[in-house]
């Protein structure tokens, strides 16, 4: 069932990602098909991984496929807190194309499957998902804070009337908006690392290059909130910040190994 | 039942011949004899939209009118137009495409003002109403209305992709001229507040703030503003820069990273160039303004060939529904007339059916009325499409002719011999 429920979700977010490089060219009609890709294709996929969690054997996305594929339903589910909102749809442009790619990507490495694991199935919530939560807000983060530079980019080359016809979001709500996801995603960050690590130091295994990754992915983001509301960066420098923060966050994403 | 329009606008009259015809809904009081009629009156145009039987007498009649009121010079200026296309045009006015700046949000207003002030009946109803919801669905479906088309307007814009939403924002006018004001007005109408009115001569300063809020202050206090304020509006006539970079430049360690939008609408330019080098300022000159509008009002153009064809789609559904009104009263006749026969025999078999139950009653007068409708049915729907063409006058006398619904039916007492 899982496979069958693959294509068409990957259908609706293909088609939202084509929607909304149409609505550029064109804003309206094709936006308000983008978000209904959006919609449609959160639907259908949340009865896949429904799908996944009723016929394996304890969470079934504990592998890098499977983590992959729960990933992208975090992304969009949370993208559609603004999502549906005509201002962010130069936003779902920056957010659909990947996830309709990670969703794919999931597929041909086998993340439909939905295997079992030897961890526990509280563990790998508290561990797996928490930790991929929290990648989601920061993904979502970074998205808001690329689009805050393009703007801002083009308002100090004074290629305003662009933005005004698309009707972007203010450049402040932008810069506020992804501090306040990196604010929420990390608490969830925090604690899915630390559930990693104390097991890790309570069977004694050894550091590899995704703990690492994953360390430094929270080192920097504890760096970020510390310079946004204790130096009062803002603006350019703290989008500039994210942004880089999403560098390490692709890495956790997409280190070619199993993990588990 | 037909639809006429007969007036003038600004792509047809200059503005002395427009002033004469200045008018409201006074004007339809001279129209006393036409069943429905509304007038449309703004500074762009003078427009009667009549309702009648006969579409050219209405047209004399509205023509009438409007000479009497201006002059038979303005007769040239005059347009006159029928059914379908009165109402496209209509439509294309309230949509904003007829207007001086493409997309303007005030004529939807004054279409709505004629159509409660005027003389409605079932046609002129209709026809506003629809008119109403073509501009809302162009406004909401296209972005035709959305972008800046002036200097004030895009300055205003301006700010708000900066800063969202304007309530609570701070500005600082340099200059107490009539520009400074404009533009001021414009964010204040976004809900700005006017934190001081900096000028030359503090008189005027004081004067401008009576009007628009905000301390006067001293041109040379400018600086200690700029750390608290967001927007910065200059439009002095000083020859040169009133703020430069080196006086902007301290401003901002204390603002920490808060944008500051400056607006320069004054020519010799008033603010340093070189101020927008600086991070977190915005500086846009009249040039970049006018730019922004220039764009703007080529966006609106383009938005305006999907809101065009909005207009033509509903135009199309409006002259459908006219021509529809030429069979709908024979329709009804007809459906009438099979009726009166459906009961006048169940009343003539009311002997027989006497000795029925009444759930054989009832069943029998459901199987008569079902008998009638499905005869009738396709008839009807026929009768309904023709409409849409030139043939629905033709169906309807047809008709009328087959079923004597035009009061010269045959005698049909021998239908009404009981048969052995």
């Amino acid at each position: 069932l899982a496979e069958a429920l693959f294509w068409p979700a990957l259908l609706a977010y293909g088609e939202a990602a084509v929607a909304y490089a149409g609505n550029i060219r064109r804003p309206g009609g094709l936006g308000k098909l983008a978000t209904w890709g959006v919609r449609i294709g959160w639907l259908v996929q949340t009865a896949l991984l429904a799908a996944q969690a009723v016929e394996a054997d304890g969470f079934p996305w504990g592998t890098w496929a499977g983590s992959l594929n729960l990933f992208v339903w975090l992304v969009v589910g949370v993208y559609l807190v603004w999502g549906c909102r005509p201002r962010y749809r130069l936003l779902g442009l920056a957010v659909m194309p990947l996830a309709a790619a990670v969703f794919v990507l999931s597929y041909a490495a086998g993340g439909m499957e939905g295997h079992g694991s030897d961890y526990s199935t509280l563990f790998l919530v508290g561990h797996v998902g928490l930790v991929l939560a929290g990648l989601a807000g920061l993904t979502l983060a970074a998205a808001l804070a690329g689009l805050y530079l393009w703007q801002e980019g083009r308002l100090k080359r004074h290629r305003a009337a662009g933005l005004l016809r698309l009707g972007a979001p203010s450049l402040l709500s932008l810069d506020e908006l992804a501090a306040r996801v990196v604010v929420f995603a990390f608490p969830a960050l925090t604690l899915g690392i630390a559930a990693g690590l104390a097991r890790l130091l309570a069977e004694g295994g050894s550091v590899d290059a995704l703990v690492a990754a994953g360390v430094a992915t929270w080192s920097l983001y504890c760096i970020f909130l510390l310079l946004r509301y204790a130096a009062g960066w803002r603006g350019r420098r703290s989008a500039r910040l994210v942004l880089a923060g999403f560098v390490l966050v692709a890495s956790v994403l997409v280190l070619p190994f199993v993990h588990f | 039942m037909h639809l006429a329009l007969v007036g003038t606008s600004h792509h047809h009259a200059p503005v002395d011949v427009r002033e004469r015809l200045a008018a409201g809904p006074d004007l339809l009081a001279d129209l006393g004899s036409v069943a429905e009629a509304v007038c449309l009156a703004t500074c762009n145009r003078t427009e009667l939209y009549l309702a009648a039987d006969e579409a050219a007498e209405a047209e004399a009649q509205a023509t009438g009118t409007l000479t009497a009121l201006a002059g038979d010079e303005v007769e040239p200026h005059l347009y006159r137009l029928q059914d379908e296309a009165a109402a496209l045009h209509l439509f294309r006015v309230a949509a904003g495409l007829d207007s001086l700046v493409p997309g303007e949000g005030e004529i939807l207003g004054q279409v709505r003002a004629a159509y409660e002030e005027g003389r409605v009946g079932p046609l002129l109803d209709r026809l506003f109403r629809q008119a109403l919801h073509v501009g809302k669905r162009v406004r909401a479906e296209t972005a035709i209305g959305e972008s800046p088309t002036s200097v004030p307007s895009a300055a205003a814009a301006l700010a708000q992709q900066l800063f969202g939403e304007l309530g609570g924002r701070l500005v600082l006018v340099i200059g107490a001229g009539k520009t400074g004001e404009q533009a001021a007005r414009s964010l204040i109408a976004r809900g700005a507040e006017i934190a001081a009115v900096a000028n030359r001569d503090a008189a005027r300063a004081v004067e401008l703030t009576g009007r628009v809020g905000g301390r006067s202050i001293p041109l040379e206090r400018v600086e200690e503003e700029l750390a608290g304020v967001d927007v910065v509006v200059s439009a002095t006539s000083a020859p040169g820069f009133v703020l430069r970079r080196e006086q902007v430049a301290p401003a901002l360690e204390a603002r920490r990273g808060a944008p500051l939008f400056l607006i320069d609408i004054a020519v010799p330019r008033d603010i340093d160039p070189g101020i927008d080098d600086l991070d977190d300022c915005y500086l846009y000159d009249i040039d970049d303004l006018e730019e922004v509008v220039q764009e703007s009002l080529a966006g609106r153009r383009r938005e305006g060939e999907a809101a065009e064809a909005m207009a033509a789609e509903e135009a199309r559904r409006f002259g459908s529904w006219l021509a529809s009104l030429d069979v709908v009263p024979a329709i009804t006749q007809l459906r009438a007339h099979a009726e009166d026969i459906r009961r006048a025999e169940l009343a003539r078999a009311e002997g027989r059916l006497g000795r029925l139950s009444d759930a054989d009653r009832s069943a029998v007068e459901s199987l008569t009325s079902q008998i009638v409708n499905k005869l009738l049915h396709l008839p009807t729907v026929r009768m309904k499409e023709a409409a849409a063409g030139a043939e629905g006058v033709v169906y309807a006398d047809a008709v009328r002719r087959l079923f004597g619904l035009d009061g010269e039916g045959v005698d049909d007492s021998s239908a009404r011999k009981p048969r052995k």
